[in-house]
């Protein structure tokens, strides 16, 4: 039941199409429960996430669904359909306005006797019922039923549950829901590629993660999945446990395309004129033209397979590369003598045409991103970024920083650098903090007061204390000075020289395993968690026999890193870019399966923790 | 002789074999008793049969005892309730016990009383005639026929939902008989007014049917449908029995037992021949007028089973059956098939003589059949001595099979030693194995597991591997349902059932809590939620038995925030004072962040209340601040600001109150520079307000704000600059680079005008960069071939290095020229 589209998940070791046929089924049994015809009114945050597990063309043609409609106050539009599906996160604010909705449609009233159904996504919610009891409508739903979607697959290595404001709930607000969820995604994972032997872990929630997924297990009852361990280890990092890796600029291709275009699963909205071919631009109405083109980003496509963990400096060269090759091949139907050889061609001919198709997409979209790569803003923002990432001249402050807020240029920007400086700084003094505050909050405004209170709490912004920054440098090689940014040979390459602390830590576990860096371990904030799950002898993977002349070479060891509270595109990058290196010493090959609460970027993670009146404004803002 | 007890049949043989010897022999005397038999080897129920001892009828109610298939007694009680119209079992072995004002009383086998409903008002005015429990498909069913000749009926025990059939025309006296005929689904009753048979259905249709009668048969005075619903058998005055298919639309035959006497019961065998009762004499009658004549030696009650007829004496249990088809094959006398040869080769080959290789040969070629056959035949034995023989029939015939699958062989030994064991008398449930695979194996077990026969179930779950959650988990959950009830201490009680559940995986401890809860032992439950594992089971029955603080730790602790909501909404509705409540949960921070949560979606307001409540003053200022946005007046603000400042400055936050103060401050400014200007100034951040009053030209209040707020020079010198780009005061700006010890350098003002893209006043102020600045302004003006010769002119390395960096901003002609002059800065070094 594969379905269309999802055929790039299945590239790698582990076949995330199952898990993505899983949900599909689910989903599917969940919508078919109502008979005939129906409309979906979705809830806009779930749209994109159920693009990549169920297409609207496939809902259309084969389950009755007739029409989708947003979830919006306004109402529904009007329609002859049986069965009106509300699929939603479990929101306050949303169940006001499915309220309204359901209110409108009686006022409407219509020969057609409908039926109104509730779907929650992920989970039922005690207080989203309540809501809507109190508002009088809880009584018009046929069923209220719940979808436990948790880890979507976004590509053969990559799995997000995009929960918005996961690192706030968690590290702000003490709310752990969405740890909960990833929880309970774990186990959903176990039981479809059997339970993982190994778990390691790192951080206060990575704790509480391993804790409920033992007590979940217990409540199954001892009913453990048949099925041999594909996931040999699973590493369960604390977003707390590195923060300073997020707020730096991501240097490669896919990490930049998410700093300035932001890609929403999987999904990339960039400015049309670049795309359009001459003739285009010549017929094509000015309206046409602000529309943004819309693109999929994921390793089905070729070139971007290739590019996207490529450092940005590299991406040039390859593609013009491809481009020669390209054209090599095209130039072969000159050289096409006998029917035979134009035959073979012309079987190619799809798959380069799609190739050059390709091709030019990610040349506009590398155009687009050198524009502002080549800006001064980006180039001193990264040249201060590498100076306090180096401990240069860290506990002052810092006159570009200073600048940048006389200048008042974007309030994101500003915070990541001065978080990158406490953190590097292992905190500020007190008189530089202060400073800092007091200009951000006469600059952006007084309700920062409470942004930068928030930005204390959670640790990015703090007192001055312990030097433990240089330690933690040193010993875990942070620092790179000679990258090599075409022919990479050290993670750090995806930084241009910082090797992201996060992905340092599954390094080491892998080899030489976190013994060697205890005391790394011990400075960094929360708890250590290791634990082994017992595999039932029957399940267990067959070792090759100690005499066999293969036993050396070992099978690839498949580690699945979860990012509690979001990871970058980058981070990511790093993880595929050690999947790759076959070291000859290292004797067990990894390979890495990445999963997170959220995809995040510098800009995203500080929006989670800005705070500003119109997080409470009733419809505004993305908050509950 | 396999075959000595055999009896043909037309072409089918019958055969009668012994069960087991009733321990009840010499004490009861079934004749006395009404008899009520719970299919699939289910246990017997009597009660004492005034009508039938003679005696003068005393006013002392009848006992109704519970005996196994073997006769032993397992309990009784004396009636103490109404006048027993009929008994009967459901198909879960519930005994039904139907009074005569429709009422019935439902027990468990060892009589516990477990519930009780009505059969409806009109049944309870005029009182029921007679009963009848019928299998449906989703259980058991009961009619009544009232006094007043109406049917009522309910399809299901488990959910009485009461419904009336339609009326018979025309019926005034009783009906001489009646019978309930479940067809799809259909519950429809056949009703005999004398020679007229009526089908009455709950759609208040009838139909007058018109069975196929020799006209000399008069009225029809009894009726049998068959096990599987599907065949009919009627008794009629004269003396015949016709039999045919249960829609009476096809006849098989009409046989005349020429007795005009009522037999005592009329019953199918299976479903292949119909059998009638006389005191002792037993009449199996085929489809074709076949006939066996049975005379038994005390009298007996027969029950219909799925594939036979279970016949309980005074002294025997026995079982009527048609001999299977495999077992015919093998046993019948001069039979050839594969199996019969094989059992005989079998034979000989344990004789020790070579006939076995002979006959083993004859069958070569359909080995694998006749190992079949053997096998399959094994199963319908009840003796395990024949099971035995054939069983090593089948595995001799397998050892000359290369690829037989021994699945089929290892299957049916399991089974027989399941069956041999239930069928044992001390658990004595005699299915057989056709019954078996009918009934299937959970609900065998479930059978077991009723007679509190707890260890049996839990080893052949085990013996036939079934996962624990099935089998052993849910059996051991029903043994310790069934331990809380037991009158002991409550504190032994709770140890001794975690003692055994413990290493059982998977067993809820909250519904055997239930139970406990249910008993009116509240610290046996607590004791026994206290090792239940899933928190979503555990907490609202702690919320049930009153211990709040046990079911908030407990949700804390399983993580589900959900179920943390679930107690917290329910200790709030439930506490009349807020601030118990408060006290309740402020000592547990998970608890009452997520509280909070709660609350900021409701309303801002609650929060600053709950940590103005716990000392929390710093964040409470937070809360006022962020609130303060909400609101419209400015006057409103500033009280609300003033509040917060004094929350910071309880909590010794200098910063937070002078930040707050100065806010409190720039609103009034904002207000009085919106009524002296019209102009918006609301909400605008101090840079932003002195940058907006440096557009509209008010250099007076600029200065006045930035002496009070002391802003930094530098800042406040940028904003100036780039204020005064925006409205092109080129002149004014100029002006300004020309004070002497600013603080800002002169690229701030050539970057200016170039974010205005105004290249003609920013060369102005070229000349004035200093050196090393020049290259870095030169490329920002996109001078680049300016830049490459001031960075030669510089000899500096990291300038032309820079230069070379920034090309891709410039005109391709221009970059290669640059590129050019590297080899220039090579030369000269």
């Amino acid at each position: 039941m594969a379905g269309s589209g999802a055929a790039h998940l299945n590239t790698s070791k582990l076949n995330l199409g199952v898990l993505r046929d899983y949900y599909r089924r689910s989903f599917l049994e969940c919508i078919d429960k109502c008979k005939g015809s129906k409309a979906l009114v979705w809830d806009d945050g779930l749209t994109g996430p159920f693009g990549l597990i169920a297409e609207a063309s496939m809902l259309k043609e084969h389950h009755e669904v007739e029409r989708m409609f947003r979830l919006q106050s306004s109402g529904l539009p009007t329609s002859q359909v049986q069965n009106i599906i509300f699929i939603v996160r479990p929101r306050l604010n949303l169940m006001e306005t499915i309220a309204q909705c359901l209110l409108s449609e009686e006022v409407k009233g219509s020969h057609v006797r409908k039926e109104f159904y509730l779907l929650f996504v992920p989970r039922h919610s005690l207080l989203c019922e309540k809501k809507l009891k109190e508002l009088g409508v809880y009584g018009s739903f046929s069923s209220v039923d719940a979808f436990n979607l948790g880890l979507i697959p976004f590509d053969s290595d990559l799995l997000s549950m995009e929960m918005d404001e996961s690192y706030r709930e968690c590290y702000l607000e003490n709310d752990f829901t969405c740890m909960f969820f990833a929880a309970q995604s774990l186990m959903i994972l176990q039981a479809l590629y059997g339970t993982i032997p190994y778990i390691s872990g790192k951080g206060d929630c990575a704790k509480q993660v391993v804790e409920m997924m033992r007590r979940m297990k217990i409540e199954t009852g001892g009913v453990e999945p048949q099925i041999t361990p594909q996931i040999d280890n699973l590493l369960i990092l604390d977003r707390n446990v590195d923060l300073l890796t997020p707020l730096l600029s991501q240097l490669t291709y896919e990490g930049l395309i998410d700093e300035i275009f932001n890609i929403k699963n999987t999904n990339v909205k960039l400015p049309p004129e670049k795309f359009l071919t001459a003739e285009e631009k010549k017929n094509t109405k000015d309206e046409a033209l602000t529309e943004p083109k819309k693109f999929i980003l994921n390793s089905a496509d070729e070139l971007y397979a290739e590019l996207r963990d490529k450092n940005f400096n590299a991406v040039g060269s390859i593609v013009s590369r491809k481009a020669k090759t390209i054209t090599a091949e095209f130039d072969e139907r000159h050289a096409a003598k006998t029917v035979g050889e134009m035959k073979q061609f012309v079987s190619k001919l799809p798959h380069l045409q799609a190739a050059r198709s390709s091709l030019g997409i990610h040349t506009s979209i590398a155009e687009l991103i050198k524009e502002v790569t080549d800006s001064d803003e980006f180039l001193d923002s990264l040249r201060c970024q590498q100076e306090l990432t180096h401990g240069l001249e860290t506990d002052k402050v810092n006159p570009y920083i200073e600048d940048c807020i006389a200048r008042m240029e974007p309030l994101c920007k500003v915070l990541r650098l001065v978080c990158i400086q406490s953190l590097c700084n292992d905190g500020l003094k007190p008189k530089v903090l202060e400073y800092y505050k007091r200009e951000i909050i006469q600059t952006y405004g007084f309700e920062h007061l409470v942004t930068l209170s928030n930005l204390e709490k959670t640790g990015f912004l703090r007192l001055h204390s312990t030097r433990f920054y240089q330690t933690i440098r040193k010993t875990l090689k942070l620092i790179v000075e000679e990258v090599n940014e075409q022919n990479p040979n050290d993670i750090a390459y995806v930084y241009s020289g910082y090797a992201p602390l996060s992905v340092r830590l599954a390094q080491y576990l892998a080899r030489p395993g976190w013994r060697s860096i205890t005391e790394v371990l011990n400075i960094l904030p929360g708890p250590k968690v290791e634990e082994v799950q017992q595999i039932p002898m029957g399940l267990r993977k067959r070792r090759a026999s100690v005499t066999s002349s293969q036993s050396s070479m070992g099978e690839q060891k498949l580690t699945l890193v979860f990012f509690l509270g979001g990871v970058t595109q980058a981070e990511v990058a790093a993880l595929r870019f050690l999947a790759q290196q076959d070291d000859a010493n290292s004797g067990v090959p990894q390979e890495y399966v990445v999963a997170t609460t959220r995809i995040i970027t510098g800009n995203s993670l500080m929006e989670e923790l800005i705070e500003g009146a119109q997080r409470y404004h009733p419809d505004g803002g993305s908050v509950h | 002789m396999a075959t000595a007890d055999w009896n043909p049949l037309g072409e089918v043989y019958y055969r009668k074999c012994d069960f087991y010897t009733m321990e009840w022999a010499g004490v009861v005397d079934i004749s006395k008793h009404i008899v009520a038999v719970s299919t699939y080897g289910g246990p017997i129920a009597l009660m004492k049969d005034e009508s039938k001892t003679g005696r003068v009828v005393t006013n002392l109610k009848p006992v109704i005892g519970i005996y196994t298939a073997a006769g032993k007694v397992q309990s009784q009680i004396r009636w103490n309730s109404g006048n027993v119209v009929t008994i009967g079992w459901s198909s879960t072995e519930e005994l039904l016990c139907i009074q005569e004002d429709g009422v019935v009383l439902v027990y468990d086998m060892f009589l516990t009383f477990q519930r009780t409903f009505g059969m409806g008002q009109e049944a309870k005015d005029v009182k029921i005639l007679s009963a009848k429990i019928f299998p449906t498909v989703q259980g058991s069913g009961i009619a009544v026929m009232t006094t007043s000749f109406r049917i009522f009926l309910i399809s299901n025990v488990d959910s009485p939902r009461i419904v009336r059939l339609a009326e018979v025309p025309g019926l005034n006296e009783a009906p001489s008989c009646w019978a309930i005929v479940v067809t799809d689904r259909q519950v429809r009753a056949l009703v005999a007014k004398g020679e007229e048979l009526f089908l009455v259905d709950q759609g208040g249709q009838y139909q007058q049917q018109q069975p196929d009668l020799d006209e000399n048969s008069g009225p029809i005075t009894l009726m049998a449908v068959s096990f599987n619903s599907k065949y009919m058998a009627l008794f009629t005055q004269q003396g015949f029995i016709w039999i045919g298919t249960a829609d009476l639309q096809k006849k098989y035959c009409e046989f005349n037992t020429k007795s005009t006497k009522l037999p005592d019961q009329l019953v199918w065998c299976g479903n292949g021949a119909v059998v009638g009762l006389w005191d002792k004499l037993l009449l199996v009658i085929g489809p074709d007028k076949d006939w066996i004549r049975y005379n038994m030696d005390t009298p007996v009650h027969l029950v219909q089973e799925e594939d036979g007829l279970r016949i309980i004496g005074n002294e025997t249990h026995e079982f009527l059956q048609k001999v299977p088809t495999m077992t015919e094959d093998i046993f019948k006398i001069g039979s050839l098939k594969p199996g019969a040869i094989l059992y005989e080769a079998s034979k000989e080959f344990q004789n020790g003589n070579q006939k076995a290789d002979e006959y083993i040969r004859m069958i070569k070629e359909k080995l694998d059949e006749a190992v079949n056959q053997c096998i399959l035949a094994a199963g319908h034995e009840i003796e395990p001595s024949k099971q035995r023989m054939l069983l090593r029939a089948a595995s001799f015939g397998k050892c000359f099979l290369t690829d037989y699958r021994p699945e089929a062989f290892v299957n049916m030994c399991q089974m027989l030693r399941v069956l041999n064991q239930v069928r044992h008398h001390t658990v004595a449930i005699p299915l057989t194995y056709t019954q078996l695979e009918h009934l299937s194996m959970p609900v065998l077990i479930d059978r077991l597991v009723l007679r509190k026969l707890f260890g049996l179930a839990v080893k052949i779950c085990q013996y036939l591997k079934v996962p624990d959650n099935e089998g052993r988990s849910r059996i051991m959950a029903h043994w310790a349902s069934f331990k809380v009830q037991q009158r002991e201490d409550e504190e032994k009680l709770a140890r001794a059932i975690s003692q055994k559940l413990l290493d059982v995986p998977g067993v809820s401890f909250s519904e055997i809590a239930g139970v406990a809860l249910k008993q009116g032992k509240k610290q046996l439950a607590i004791k026994l939620l206290d090792y239940e594992a899933r928190a979503s089971e555990q907490v609202p029955l702690l919320l049930e038995i009153g211990q709040d603080q046990a079911a908030l730790t407990k949700a804390i602790d399983s993580g589900d925030t959900d179920l943390v909501y679930t107690v917290l909404l329910h200790l709030k509705d439930k506490q009349q004072n807020p601030g118990d409540f408060f006290m309740m949960i402020r000592s547990m921070p998970i608890a009452l962040s997520l509280y909070i949560q709660y609350c900021r979606q409701q309303n801002l307001k609650i929060v600053e209340d709950l940590y103005y409540q716990e000392d929390n003053s710093s964040d409470e200022g937070n809360c006022k601040v962020t609130r303060s946005y909400l609101l419209d007046h400015v006057e409103e603000r500033v009280k609300l600001l003033e509040d917060a400042m004094n929350c910071f400055h309880r909590c010794k936050n200098d910063f937070a109150s002078k930040q707050t103060d100065e806010q409190i401050r720039l609103l009034r400014h904002q207000r009085k520079l919106e009524d002296e200007t019209g102009h918006t100034y609301a909400d605008l951040s101090l840079q932003k307000t002195l940058y907006k009053l440096t557009i509209d030209g008010n250099h007076q209040y600029v200065e006045k704000l930035r002496k009070e707020f002391k802003v930094p020079d530098r800042r406040f010198w940028i904003m100036k600059i780039y204020a005064l780009a925006e409205v092109q005061e080129w002149g004014e700006m100029e002006k300004l680079s020309k004070t002497k010890k600013a603080p800002v350098g002169i690229e701030m003002f050539i970057d200016a005008c170039m974010k205005e893209r105004n290249v003609g006043e920013a060369r102005k102020y070229l000349p004035r960069v200093p050196p090393e600045l020049k290259v870095k302004c030169l490329i920002r003006l996109r001078m680049f071939r300016e830049a490459a010769e001031a960075a030669l002119e510089n000899k500096s390395e990291d300038d032309f290095e820079y230069v070379l960096s920034r090309l891709g901003l410039a005109d391709r002609q221009v970059a290669e020229q640059i590129r050019g002059m590297r080899g220039q800065f090579g030369a000269r070094k």
